[in-house]
């Protein structure tokens, strides 16, 4: 892919990913955000965390099923994106929901399973962003650094839990979050299992003499 | 001589009246459209006009605090019957047809009635009540209701001995109520019809107010047209919309939300801060039109009326 086409598609991301918060500022300032302002800004938020991180989630999939390098180039910006929803996310819930009642909001993180599970979804996070530089990866090495980003799945599980386990009965949305997600994780399930197979198969080649072989050729 | 003459049309021949019902209906409706192009949809308002209600304002059962934006009141709201989200009774309301109505009352009565809708609104003189509505989602409102006491339409009818409970049925109509119909592979939010219950003493106090109007007007399709319970001390779910059966019954009545998470919403769910919903606190609320949230109070505010028809029970175990 030339340079001029990566940049585009990473302008495209910026557009795609900003446009969500410029919409909702425009809400905000028309007073256009429904009965309940906090309640609706914070699901918003939260609903476009999910959509991002698995989108971002969606990148290796893609190389691996229809063979595309381009989504790699992308999932950093995705992940980086995520981030700062799921921040602006957890600042609207302690800032405008509970007013900086940390006493209340820990108790809540301890007690409520689902705040439970967002909070250690945003925590999960944390090191990627802080380890998404270049720099970075060159101190961590590349082994530790893909080792310690595979947390994106554990934040991408605990941050479909969260959903789930927050909506009310007949609330659709978290299954199709969750469906998408498992989609995503069994595709890397499937080519981990294949790359397996592969490995050890190579293995059994140079280790052991090829008893077939042999017998095709019985006069060697 | 028996002359057996073949039959002139077979059963099958008839046409299903639903399918010819439903054919006038289109029909009136595209005569209704082509007579006012105007009102499209597009151009129909969340809330269309409504009919004015008068009432007497009964200050004794009113909260002194200013009510609710009648904007927020009528397009924030739970009617699972029009969808899950809170956007959704008030976008798809108009399907619901409040008139023609009854309402069927029955069960352990000495006088079992049917009435018409606009029968029911003459039958009592109408006051109104500013109430604050307490949802279990831990946001309220303040509404100036327009109705009756249950009461009085109860003693009309006349309960016998066995009747111990009350039951209120909301219409069972997928025309008329969109998310009645199964959606992929049979999916319900609900087991439909919603029903509710109270006991024959909490449906008999005096708080207790048979509703067929707000701000003044009729209900709005999207609060529960054209009849609907408050219950003011009780989480807001417990306040059937637009009901079509009121039964004394001698058996507590499983409610609809009781089937669908018992653990979460039980029979009685009186307003308490003191238990929190298995997944959220009911500590605070938050007033909508407010910023920051406010204390939650015991039985919504309503103790001093209604904490004596709990005495001696342990409100942990029958929450």
């Amino acid at each position: 892919m030339t340079r001029p086409a990566r940049l585009a598609l990473k302008a495209f991301v910026w557009f795609v990913c900003l446009a969500p918060l410029a919409l909702l500022a425009y809400r905000a300032w028309t007073d256009d955000l429904g009965a309940n302002p906090i309640s609706f800004i914070t699901n918003t938020l939260g609903d476009w965390t999910l959509r991002i991180l698995l989108a971002s989630l969606a990148m290796t999939p893609l190389r691996i099923v229809f063979g595309l390098s381009w989504p790699i180039a992308l999932r950093r910006l995705l992940g980086l994106f995520a981030f700062a929803y799921v921040c602006l996310h957890f600042a609207v819930w302690s800032v405008l929901d509970f007013f900086f009642d940390w006493p209340r909001m820990w108790a809540d993180i301890v007690k409520r399973p689902y705040i439970t599970m967002g909070m250690l979804a945003l925590l999960s996070l944390l090191p990627l962003a802080a380890t998404s530089t270049a720099g970075m990866i060159r101190r961590l090495g590349a082994r530790n650094w893909t080792r310690l980003h595979r947390l994106a799945y554990v934040a991408a599980v605990c941050a479909v839990v969260h959903y789930l386990w927050l909506a009310k009965v007949g609330v659709k949305e978290p299954y199709w979050y969750a469906v998408a997600l498992v989609v995503l994780l069994g595709v890397r399930g499937w080519e981990w299992s294949r790359r397996m197979t592969r490995r050890r198969r190579a293995r059994a080649e140079t280790t052991t003499p090829r008893v077939g072989s042999r017998a095709e050729n019985p006069l060697s | 001589m028996l002359i057996r003459h073949a039959p002139r049309f077979t059963a099958s021949e008839i046409t299903d009246p639903n399918l010819y019902l439903s054919r006038r209906e289109l029909i009136s409706r595209a005569a209704a459209l082509a007579l006012a192009p105007s009102l499209s949809s597009a151009a129909t308002p969340a809330t269309p006009a409504l009919q004015a209600l008068s009432a007497t304002r009964n200050a004794a059962f009113s909260l002194s605090e200013t009510p609710t934006k009648f904007e927020a009141a009528t397009t924030y709201n739970n009617f699972y019957e029009f969808g899950v989200n809170k956007d959704d009774p008030s976008r798809l309301g108009h399907t619901l047809r409040p008139r023609p109505w009854t309402v069927q009352v029955d069960g352990f009565v000495n006088k079992p009635k049917t009435f018409d809708i606009d029968e029911l609104i003459r039958l009592f003189p109408l006051e109104e009540r500013v109430y604050s509505l307490r949802c279990v989602e831990a946001w309220s409102m303040v509404i100036p209701w327009i109705g009756f006491p249950l009461a009085s339409l109860l003693k009309r009818v006349e309960p016998t001995g066995q009747a111990k409970f009350v039951e209120f049925t909301t219409l069972l109509d997928p025309n008329q109520f969109p998310a009645q119909k199964p959606g992929f592979f049979g999916f319900s939010s609900l087991d439909w019809p919603y029903v509710e219950g109270l006991r024959l003493d909490e449906a008999t106090h005096p708080l207790t107010l048979l509703t067929v109007g707000m701000y003044g007007k009729v209900l709005p399709n999207q609060n529960g047209a054209p009849v609907r319970v408050v219950i003011p001390w009780k989480y807001g779910f417990k306040s059937a919309k637009s009901i079509v059966r009121i039964r004394l019954v001698s058996e507590q009545p499983r409610t609809a939300w009781e089937k669908a998470a018992p653990q979460e919403y039980g029979f009685y769910s009186n307003v308490n801060p003191a238990v929190s919903h298995p997944r959220w606190s009911q500590a605070d609320e938050r007033r909508i039109g407010e910023f920051r949230r406010r204390p939650t109070l015991p039985f919504n505010g309503y103790a001093d009326q209604v904490a004596s028809l709990y005495a001696g029970m342990d409100l942990k175990k029958h929450y």
